[in-house]
């Protein structure tokens, strides 16, 4: 037994009732999943019946459904639409302001402000992608204010995926499905008919601290031993595969495959990909005045390299054609962003499938690049 | 010594008043407009003849008659910058129906004396007439996006109006996909963004008033569409709405027409 499982713990559902007061109390937001427009969304929770208990949900390409399932697990099902992203890094930021007054012009930098916001029920492959754009926005000095002053004070309750949906592919990734570090606590759900118990880590000091506060247990050993089967069966069902490590060298050869202009003919060019995608960190910023001339603002918002403006240079835009636009994303994703950050783009959580309107799945489309590579 | 203010006019095609209101409809930023622009013809807020150069026209309307024709090619004569405002002046509007249909057999049946009427076969986008600096699309416009295009006016920058798809904006705006979540039929992802995405923040399709976005693969939605359940006939009347006349979603309906 390691030392990390010997100093396992065990939470019921009133222990996780008391860690969400507790961080609330501390002064976190706390988000998390909860049932909205008929999915699974992170949003605002207050408390433990905000969580979507006993709803499952049914993935595959362009096809999403929530189901019932015939437990009362509280986090028995796979990532919906919406990432982490959306508060670490918001799809809209004011960056400053200008005011003129007279002859005199007065720039006002959008503070970053105060965040304490805690995360409920992150996935590995999202705390893997946490760590992309991390590396992605704070890696290079200066670093974006904005995303640091929200990553600065988060808090992270890390869960490990006990059921794989049909469309992952963390274990292919190797982001998943077990958490392996970069959070303050770890819940694996063990789940009855009639109730859960969650087998709990502290990964740093401050998730330690906050779980003095809250009542728990030491887990038996037939606690941690089930809750380890669970996380080796979700890696063994994987939906999807996609091997991995030669991705790079297969795709950066192939950059003339047919299939390019096959999966254009597919894709609606529409950017559901990117906006879901929990690493895709591309903006835009916009610039607005008003009618007097008298203010401005920058705003950056999200972008994404499936419009036409995304790769305007001068003279007009050298990403015409959706197939080149495609292969942009894929082979940024899976090939050069090693090069440019030292890891794959791609953490295999499966969602640019599944909410891809057409359901282009960016396993399949390698598959395809893969077997039919001329030799 | 002030500079003379930019003269604006703001002239009616066929078209419903709609965006023309969306104007009226800038409560708070209209006295601002009266002070950086001199509003100089706009039969909509007050009657005023037409005298003069513009330095600015807003067009609203689509081009359906003769008489039409030739007052577009005398505005831009007068209109240093010319700008069209939604769909009708855009694409042709929902007028341009009747580019699909015999318009004499319309008179017909609506007028007691067809004879009276002198009406062109289609109804058209101003683009088709004359020479346009810029085009603002939506049914009706969105204000927002409205006192941007003269605010960029004033400052002689390019107006930020992004022409991407729907999705990005909806998603931007923290919605769940209706198309993937629920099966509803939406024509986001073939669509040009603007208005807020407003219908699927109350659960319905896109409409497309927007029109097709900078590259529409209306094909690949209509396919998707079509395993969802939609049929033809559900497919034509889709691209047949406000846009029907433009190029994408009119190319696209033809597909499915009959």
């Amino acid at each position: 037994m390691s030392a990390e499982e010997s100093s396992a713990q065990v939470l019921t559902p009133a222990g996780l009732e008391q860690l969400l007061t507790v961080l609330r109390q501390r002064g976190y937001r706390t988000l998390g999943p909860t049932i909205r427009e008929g999915v699974i969304a992170y949003d605002e929770i207050a408390c433990v019946q905000d969580l979507p208990c006993g709803w499952t949900d049914e993935q595959s390409g362009g096809h999403y459904r929530l189901r019932h399932r015939d437990d009362r697990a509280l986090f028995g099902y796979a990532v919906g639409p919406h990432s982490w992203k959306q508060f670490l890094h918001p799809p809209r930021q004011r960056l400053w302001s200008a005011r003129r007054d007279g002859e005199t012009l007065q720039v006002r930098c959008e503070p970053p402000g105060e965040h304490r916001l805690a995360l409920i029920g992150v996935r590995a492959c999202e705390l893997r992608a946490i760590a992309i754009q991390d590396r992605v926005l704070l890696g290079t000095a200066p670093g974006d204010p904005h995303y640091r002053a929200r990553r600065t004070d988060t808090f992270i309750v890390a869960v490990n995926c006990t059921l794989a949906g049909s469309t992952c592919f963390c274990a292919s990734m190797h982001s998943g499905p077990q958490v392996t570090g970069g959070f303050d606590l770890a819940l694996t759900e063990l789940t009855t008919t009639a109730s859960s118990a969650f087998v709990l880590q502290a990964g740093t000091s401050t998730g330690r601290a906050v779980l003095e506060q809250v009542p728990h247990r030491a887990a038996s050993a037939a606690e941690t031993a089930a809750a380890r089967a669970l996380i080796e069966h979700t890696a063994e069902h994987m939906g999807r595969q996609l091997p991995s490590d030669d991705l790079p060298q297969l795709l950066l050869r192939s950059l003339e495959h047919p299939r390019w202009s096959e999966v254009a003919d597919r894709c609606l060019a529409c950017g559901n990909c990117t906006m879901v995608c929990p690493t895709c960190f591309c903006s835009t910023v916009e610039d607005s005045s008003d009618l007097i001339g008298q203010e401005t603002t920058r705003t950056r918002r999200w972008d994404s390299c499936f419009t036409v403006d995304f790769a305007h240079l001068h003279g007009g835009s050298v990403r015409q054609s959706t197939r080149s636009r495609y292969r942009q994303w894929m082979t940024h994703k899976l090939a050069t962003w090693h090069q440019q950050f030292g890891s794959s783009g791609c953490v295999g959580c499966g969602r640019c499938i599944t909410w891809c309107p057409v359901g282009i799945d960016i396993t399949e489309e390698v598959t395809a690049i893969r077997a039919s590579e001329p030799t | 010594m002030h500079a003379p203010k930019p003269r604006l006019a703001v002239w009616k095609f066929a078209s419903c008043d709609g965006c023309q209101l969306s104007l009226l409809d800038c409560e708070p930023q209209l006295l601002t407009l009266g002070e950086a622009l001199e509003i100089a013809y706009f039969p909509e807020a007050a009657t005023v003849p037409m005298r003069g150069h513009y330095d600015l026209s807003l067009i609203e309307g689509s081009i359906s008659t003769p008489r039409d024709a030739e007052r577009i090619v005398a505005v831009r004569r007068r209109s240093t910058r010319l700008v069209t405002l939604g769909a009708c002046a855009t694409a042709g509007g929902i007028q341009a129906l009747r580019n699909f249909a015999d318009s004499g057999e319309f008179i017909a049946a609506v007028y007691a004396h067809p004879a009276y009427i002198r009406t062109l076969a289609t109804s058209t986008a101003i683009a088709e007439h004359v020479p346009v600096d810029f085009e603002l699309r939506g049914c009706p416009v969105n204000k927002r996006q409205l006192l941007e295009v003269i605010s960029a006016f004033l400052a002689g920058r390019r107006p930020a109006i992004a022409t991407h798809s729907v999705c990005i904006e909806c998603k931007s705006l923290g919605r769940a996909c209706l198309l993937v979540a629920h099966g509803t039929a939406c024509l986001g992802p073939v669509t040009q963004a603007g208005c807020g995405a407003i219908c699927p923040a109350f659960q319905r399709g896109c409409y497309g008033c927007y029109g097709p976005h900078e590259s529409p693969n209306t094909l690949a939605l209509s396919r998707a569409l079509a395993t969802l359940g939609l049929d033809r006939a559900h497919l034509l009347r889709l691209y047949r709405s406000f846009n029907a006349n433009a190029e994408a979603f009119r190319t696209e309906s033809a597909r499915h027409a009959r």
